[in-house]
């Protein structure tokens, strides 16, 4: 604590970014349309946000992604800011995150802020902390850029309401694949509390979005949604669980995204946890899967089928996988079928599927044509027929799955 | 042959402009020559120009001539005006040429399968990329007093297509109360006092050092995460080129280079003892009612229940509570009470209570083993003569409904909760959308798993025998499926 005071702003912005890095989300998409051209604020949005670098370890640096301070008084065992851990611990002043937003954003550094932070004194003095900075930015320097805030379960719905007016989007982290995982690693954390805090956000949306009978429209709240990360490989939770998980959190929560974040080792870890590598590519599979749930039509119970223990292939994608257990489907003709079985095909994607689409109105499609409209056809080949391509036998030979698999040593990714 | 010098600046209307008086005059492809990069003055049409008026009254001769032979789809005009900015010198033939192709077969425009199309659209992702890495990669510095009222900045950037000029709104847009100055080799933008202005590119200019660059670089090597080094996926977004104008960028060979070192550490490192105080703030905070406020008993709830119906308002029964073991393993949430019900004082006696009792049991449900009520609490009705005619309720009743709802919940801690109709849904989930296609599926909740089903009611309403038939099926199915979750669960 002694040591707090002479933290230069330097040394606190390395210790509380580097305690923001284990949260994947870092979009800033999809809300309202701001500017600033009338020359009296700062920032824009403009629908998809902008990734303004890449760090070496591949993720987009959209947003300045900090903690408010890294002291917590609760105890979750894979966090690197638990009461129990030994980090060193800092605390910036709102006045200090208002400064660094606006000084990077004017230089064209990031799109905004994504504010969390560790539990401090209470839930509901840590939230009005928070809700202080968002406010100055608005309303003080009329920042228009976006702003993400973690929002903390437990505090008071008032506060969540006025996080809601300022920020474009709301996160609670469900943390963990099952509510007996949360139970156990993070003992003070409620997930029933998460939920309903979620739930309200939900409410607070739909109410925002309706006229009330006077015909006016109330305050925009948390126009780009919620969203939410749940932490992956830390329990002994099977792919078909997290993502049973994720199908209720979009369908019951309305949540924008579900992040999905490797367990990573972290400094000074408990000995509660595994210390692994943090399993990437089961993270990346993941990520597919949810893709295929939100976008290509898939259910979870077909994504999952495929998977005698309940997790993914590691060695091929979902879709393929899929493919794979349900070749009494293909090959499909590309000429005639439907979009939904289009969709289904490994190698396309939603916008190769849409030029299809428009271009067979006009005229038969032949096999040349796929590969320009961005089919990846290596995959798609045995799956489809059309002029000039028919996969023959193809489709049912029995090593077609080890075709696609890369060779052995490279599935010892880690 | 006829030769036609686009101007530098606004080059894409000049195009577009010149395009159609061609096309008008039916000048073949094969007889045009096109040259960019003509001093600003110079005519449009050397064949024909004289000056400016001339260019002028030439455009406007070309537009209606244009607007009377033929249209061409909005999507062709779009991928012109960004093409037009790429760098490649062939690019104002290749859209003529589409263009000419067009005319006849509008519809080309949608045939992905065409080569020239094919080519077109790969150099309009080609601009769209790099306008998109602009946006991202520039950096200003700052070169006024951090103090001025209006801050002026300045950046050097290297795009690789003219997309300078195109760009230059939506620096404005963003960057709206400050000036600022965008120097490329081959354009300068400039906002002064919200105006944009452009001159020629010039070469890199000098910057002033700005100090937050350290700060930003700090933030860089922060973020990274040593124990998922990803390096190919890095480079594939952001390309070598753009690293030497990004102050960032000199910050990552050094964390390539220790990356692994970084993450080993971190695995081996030994789990170390918690800090002292850990212990002292645990103890505080489990200490009880730090956490949890004190909640309700059932006395309360039935005592408040008495207070209600006592000030009800007119148009409003009595709060009718739900009935059922408190500790019951299945809570069953049905809409409203009816006439019945609010006669009576209990939930489920009225028709269609009755309805669902009889299905229940033929599904194989323990009704009295389950916590039955409804999510709306009081019969609301208008009052013809002696009859009461039921009103459906309305967003407030819903509203009004959810706490005594919520008491109940916290109160009976049932594994799962049956939800029947849509504002049972609305209540529980947050929505009725949907509930035909949401029925039969358990969905995750604030107040636990809810499994969802239509409203008896719906069913009693069906004037066609054979259709209530199928949906009494139906639903006795959801009922089956309802209570082997619930075996599911409580064996977990
Ligand atoms: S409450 Fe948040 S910051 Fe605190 S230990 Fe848990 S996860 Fe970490």
């Amino acid at each position: 604590m002694n040591a707090m005071g002479r933290l230069s702003l330097q040394d606190k912005l390395a210790i509380l970014s580097d305690a923001a890095k284990y949260d994947a989300s870092c979009a800033s998409s999809g809300t309202a349309r701001r500017d600033s051209r009338d020359g009296k604020g700062l920032g824009s949005t403009e629908g998809s946000g902008i990734c303004h670098a890449y760090a070496p370890d591949g993720r987009c640096i959209s947003l300045l992604k900090i903690l408010m301070t890294n002291f917590c008084i609760y105890d979750c065992a894979y966090c690197v800011n638990r009461v129990s851990s030994n980090v060193r611990r800092a605390r910036f002043s709102p006045e200090e995150v208002v400064h660094l937003t606006l000084e990077f954003y004017r230089r064209n550094y990031i799109e905004g802020l994504f504010l969390s932070s560790g539990i401090i004194r209470s839930p509901d003095a840590t939230m009005a902390d928070m809700v202080r900075i968002a406010k100055t930015l608005r309303e003080e320097h009329g920042f228009r850029g976006y702003i993400h805030l973690k929002t903390i379960p437990d505090a008071a719905p008032e506060l969540l309401e006025q996080a809601g007016l300022y920020a474009d989007r709301l996160s609670i982290n469900v943390e963990l694949p099952t509510d007996a995982s949360v139970k156990s690693y993070a003992p003070e954390k409620n997930p029933v509390t998460i939920r309903k805090a979620m739930s309200e956000v939900r409410q607070k949306r739909e109410a925002s979005r309706d006229r009330s009978h006077t015909g006016k429209r109330p305050a925009r709240f948390a126009p780009a949604g919620q969203s939410t990360q749940v932490i992956v490989g830390a329990d002994g939770a099977t792919d078909a669980t997290i993502l049973g998980q994720s199908t209720r959190l979009y369908t019951g929560f309305g949540l924008k995204r579900v992040y999905y974040s490797a367990f990573s080792p972290i400094p000074d870890a408990t000995a509660k946890l595994p210390l692994i590598r943090p399993p990437l590519e089961r993270e990346h599979r993941l990520y597919q899967a949810d893709w295929l749930l939100r976008f290509y039509g898939f259910a979870v119970e077909e994504i999952t089928a495929a998977t005698p223990d309940g997790n993914l292939a590691l060695d091929i994608d979902p879709k393929l996988a899929w493919a794979l257990a349900n070749r009494h489907l293909f090959p499909v003709d590309v000429n005639r079928a439907e979009r939904e079985m289009l969709l289904r095909v490994p190698g396309f994607g939603t916008k190769t599927v849409n030029r299809i689409l428009t271009t067979r109105r006009h005229r038969t499609l032949r096999y040349e044509d796929l590969s320009r409209m961005g089919a990846l056809m290596k995959k798609a080949r045995p799956f489809v027929t059309l002029a000039g391509w028919s996969p023959g036998a193809l489709t049912d030979t029995p090593d077609l799955r080890a075709r696609f698999a890369p060779p052995p040593e490279q599935l010892s990714l880690f | 042959m006829r030769t036609v010098a686009l101007p530098d600046l606004d080059t894409a209307r000049a195009w577009r402009d010149a395009a159609r008086a061609l096309v008008a005059e039916s000048v073949p492809p094969e007889d045009v020559q096109w040259t960019c990069g003509a001093p600003e003055q110079t005519d449009l049409f050397q064949a024909t120009g004289q000056g400016r008026e001339a260019d002028g009254a030439a455009r406007t001769c070309a537009r209606r001539q244009a607007s009377v032979s033929f249209n061409v789809p909005k999507s062709f005009v779009d991928l012109a005006e960004t093409v037009a900015w790429h760098s490649d010198p062939e690019r104002f033939a290749r859209l003529y040429a589409f263009l000419w192709r067009l005319r006849d077969r509008p519809v080309l425009i949608h045939d992905r399968g065409d080569a020239a199309l094919a080519k077109l659209r790969a150099m309009e992702k080609e601009v769209n990329r790099d306008k998109h890495k602009m946006k991202a990669f520039l950096r200003f510095r700052e070169i006024g007093a951090p103090d001025a009222p209006r801050r002026r900045f300045a950046a050097w950037f290297e795009p690789s297509h003219n997309v300078t000029e195109p760009l230059a709104p939506f620096f404005a847009r963003r960057f709206g109360d400050m000036d600022w100055l965008i120097v490329t080799p081959r354009r300068t933008a400039c906002f002064e006092r919200g105006e944009i202005s452009f001159a020629p590119g010039q070469p890199k200019p000098l910057l002033p050092e700005d100090a937050t660059e350290d700060l930003w670089t700090t933030y860089f090597r922060s973020i990274f995460n040593p124990a998922r080094l990803k390096v190919k996926a890095m480079q594939a977004e952001m390309p070598k080129k753009y690293w030497k104008n990004m102050p960032e960028a000199a910050a990552i060979p050094g964390l390539i280079a220790q990356a692994e070192s970084r993450a080993r550490a971190m695995q081996e490192a030994a789990p170390t003892l918690p800090p002292l105080r850990a212990g002292r703030i645990r103890e505080r905070l489990h200490a009880p009612g730090v956490l949890r406020p004190m909640e309700l008993t059932f006395n309360d709830l039935r005592r408040k229940a008495e207070d209600e119906t006592r000030t009800a308002r007119d148009g409003y029964g009595r709060v009718v509570l739900g009935e059922g073991p408190h500790d019951a393993p299945l809570m069953v949430v049905g809409e409203q009470p009816g006439d019945v019900e609010d006669r009576e004082g209990r939930p489920f006696v009225g028709p269609s209570g009755q309805l669902f009792d009889n299905v229940a049991e033929e599904a194989g449900l323990d009704r009295k083993a389950a916590y039955v009520t409804n999510a709306v609490k009081q019969f609301r009705y208008v009052q013809r003569g002696k009859r009461r005619i039921h009103q459906s309720p309305d967003r407030s009743d819903i509203e009004h409904g959810r706490w005594w709802l919520d008491a109940e919940i916290k109160l009976v801690k049932p594994t799962l909760i049956l939800s029947m109709g849509g504002t049972a849904a609305e209540t529980l989930t947050g929505t009725r959308k949907g509930i035909l296609k949401r029925r039969g599926h358990v969905e995750e909740t604030e107040h636990g798993p809810v499994f969802l089903t239509v409203h008896p009611s719906y069913i009693l309403r069906i004037p066609d025998a054979a259709r209530k038939a199928k949906e009494t099926d139906l639903f006795r199915a959801d009922l089956a499926a309802a209570q082997a979750h619930l075996e599911e669960l409580r064996a977990a």
